[in-house]
């Protein structure tokens, strides 16, 4: 779910979404490298958070993604400041939920 | 032991089963030697030179690679376009770091994170990024550090070390195995080697040296040994040796799809062990009668408690895989060597002796109760056995019973889909397999890798002592023979689902004993059917 599809510049209020990772073993080494190729894809900056732990990472570095060790059934926050921020999170919540189309 | 003269036999550990004869090519990993730094700029350029370069050699490798090989090495790939990692090493060459040691530093700061993790996966990671920085490196010390060795014709390749995109660099085709000094059973490059059958000896306890280049020797990765300069006497043994194996792959091969039949018409049904999920995309339901084994522990790497969702959509993966088979999945058997931070008990003198299994199940009842529920709503999918692991008196398996009926009835008067799963113990504690026919279970299941371990007393994780933990031992054996006579009295199936079921060696002893259902590493169904095949009628 993705709270606004607005566009948001740096200063303003963040775009943010959630999702939830199904894959039994988590976000393994092949989803994490396909979360960061769709970041990739947009300008806006984009973080994401799992929900057991507070730090939020660069979506765009695969080493960040892989060191979160995202769990299966965790909660992974997405948030996007810049052009393009609506779609970004808009599109990583919905691979995420298609369970990165494995 | 006197060794004959002039052969030089090299003890190892053997990763990749197989046998192989021929020429040694030796990989020396040649010191990268000295590289001279230059300007910020030019070590930037000399950096981003050398990774686009391993960025195209990854890229040709992705090519050809299978499902595990393309995941190692687009992870790699991905590496070298993560910015944040570029971004630290390039702050080191702003202030006047060498493209090398910039490159060499950060990776192994990273390695370091992933080493730090109890998660075996994340750990195995590691790897991935050492393979990258070799490649890297060796592209910024000049491509003469890149060659590949020549690969003679049937070949066996000797190195300190190989990193799992060199392997698949590889020719296989002219080379025949590998023994490295490095390494282990459990790495990338063993599993690599395990899936495309390829001989590979790992730990080789010798030093190396170029003189034993073209040498011919004998690569036995069964017994994990190079023997170098092999006499005649070793060399018709391991010729004899690798026509056995070749005509029983073949056999075991022509086999894998049928049911296994006993001469006397009996069948043995062959289900499978589930330690990861992600071997069922490499397995073929009708290979096999069902699931006879899920260690649930997977879902729990890293200290992590999954929901109910989540565990029942795990429950509900292999139900659909199994098709129609049965499927059994045993409740969380942490404790002993499978610890869970913040669940299994701090500072217990004996873990393997303590509060483990069901024993820890009944302590935590909230997480019990999570995955007693997930199951009763997946046995509503198919056929599903719910297995109880570390039980020790009749009084705990009603415990389970009467926590199973609250959790079916909860379900029921939500309204919430859900069914009576058969429910079972594993027989592993001795006292429980000497009194099996004193407890109200569905079904047994023997675990055969803790009985061994508490019968002879001998810890599972201790080599010094393995030699006395034989599984062949008449007391093991007589108590296996008990364990299904007290299931045939009861009318209750019985199966069994420990390392013995995956021996071909052990398997008849197991038919002798009365067993006609086996649970076996999916890997190992060929070779597991044609033992019963070749085994007669055996008691019954």
């Amino acid at each position: 779910m993705t709270d606004a599809a607005q566009e948001t510049s740096p200063e303003t209020a963040p775009v943010t979404g959630e999702a939830v990772v199904r894959d039994p073993t988590g976000l393994h080494a092949r989803p994490a490298v396909k979360l960061t190729k769709l970041a990739k894809g947009f300008d806006a900056t984009i973080e994401i958070r799992d929900e057991r732990n507070d730090r939020w990472i660069n979506a765009k570095s695969p080493n960040a993604v892989m060191k979160l060790r995202v769990a299966s059934g965790d909660s992974l926050s997405i948030r996007a400041r810049g052009a393009g921020a609506g779609p970004a999170v808009a599109a990583m919540v919905a691979l995420i939920e298609r369970n990165f189309d494995g | 032991m006197v060794e004959p003269e002039g052969e030089r036999v090299i003890e190892g550990i053997a990763a990749a089963e197989g046998l192989a004869v021929g020429p040694i090519v030796f990989q020396h990993t040649a010191s990268l030697g000295h590289r001279a730094a230059g300007s910020p700029l030019e070590e930037r350029e000399a950096l981003n030179a050398a990774m686009a370069e391993a960025s195209r050699e990854i890229g040709v490798l992705v090519a050809g690679a299978d499902k595990l090989a393309a995941e190692i090495l687009e992870f790699q790939g991905a590496l070298l376009e993560d910015e944040d990692l570029l971004g630290a090493v390039l702050g080191q060459l702003d202030a006047g770091g060498a493209a090398h040691d910039a490159w060499a530093e950060t990776i192994d700061g990273e390695v370091a994170e992933y080493r730090a993790g109890d998660d075996e996966y994340f750990r195995a990671r590691a790897e991935d990024l050492l393979d990258l920085k070799t490649r890297v490196l060796r592209r910024l010390h000049g491509a003469a550090a890149c060659d590949l060795p020549p690969a003679a014709e049937d070949g066996i390749l000797v190195a300190e070390d190989l990193t799992p995109s060199r392997f698949l660099e590889l020719d296989w085709s002219l080379l025949r195995g590998a023994a490295i000094q490095g390494g282990s059973p459990t790495s990338h490059v063993a599993i690599l080697a395990r899936a495309r059958g390829i001989p590979l000896v790992v730990g080789l306890d010798a030093e190396l040296d170029d003189c034993i280049q073209g040498a011919p020797a004998v690569l036995d990765a069964k017994t994990g040994r190079l023997v170098i300069a092999p006499n005649k006497g070793t060399l018709a043994r391991i010729k004899r040796a690798q026509a056995a194996l070749a005509s029983e792959r073949c056999a075991a091969e022509a086999l894998v799809d049928r049911p296994a039949v006993l001469t006397t018409g009996d069948t043995v049904q062959v289900l499978i062990n589930v330690d990861d999920p992600a071997i069922l995309e490499a397995t073929v339901p009708a290979h096999c009668d069902g699931i006879g084994l899920t260690r649930t522990e997977f879902l729990f790497r890293d200290g992590h408690l999954p929901g109910e969702d989540a565990q029942f959509e795990a429950y509900r993966r292999l139900i659909v895989w199994a098709g129609g088979r049965s499927v059994t999945i045993r409740t969380l058997d942490a404790g002993g060597d499978k610890p869970i931070p913040g669940v299994t008990p701090i500072g217990e003198t004996n873990p393997f002796l303590g509060v483990r299994g069901l024993r820890l199940s009944l302590q935590t009842p909230a997480l019990f109760a999570v995955q007693l529920r997930a199951l009763a709503r997946a046995a509503a999918l198919g056929p599903l056995k719910v297995m109880v692991p570390m039980v020790t008196v009749p009084q705990e398996m009603d415990r389970v019973r009467a926590l199973l009926n609250d959790t079916l009835a909860g379900l029921a008067a939500k309204g919430v889909a859900h069914a009576r799963p058969a429910l079972g113990m594993m027989v592993e504690v001795p006292v429980a397999a000497m009194t099996a026919d004193r407890f109200d279970v569905d079904f047994f299941s023997i675990g055969s890798n803790d009985l061994v371990q508490y019968l002879t007393a001998c810890a599972r994780d201790n080599p010094a002592v393995a030699p006395l933990a034989d599984p062949r031992n008449p007391a093991v054996l007589e108590l296996i023979r008990r364990v299904v006579e007290a299931a045939r009295a009861k009318g209750v199936e019985v199966s069994l689902c420990g390392d013995m079921a995956s021996d071909p060696d052990l398997v008849p002893l197991l038919l002798d004993c009365g067993l006609r259902s086996i649970s076996v590493a999916p890997a190992l169904i060929g070779r597991v059917k044609l033992a019963i095949q070749r085994h007669g009628g055996g008691a019954g």
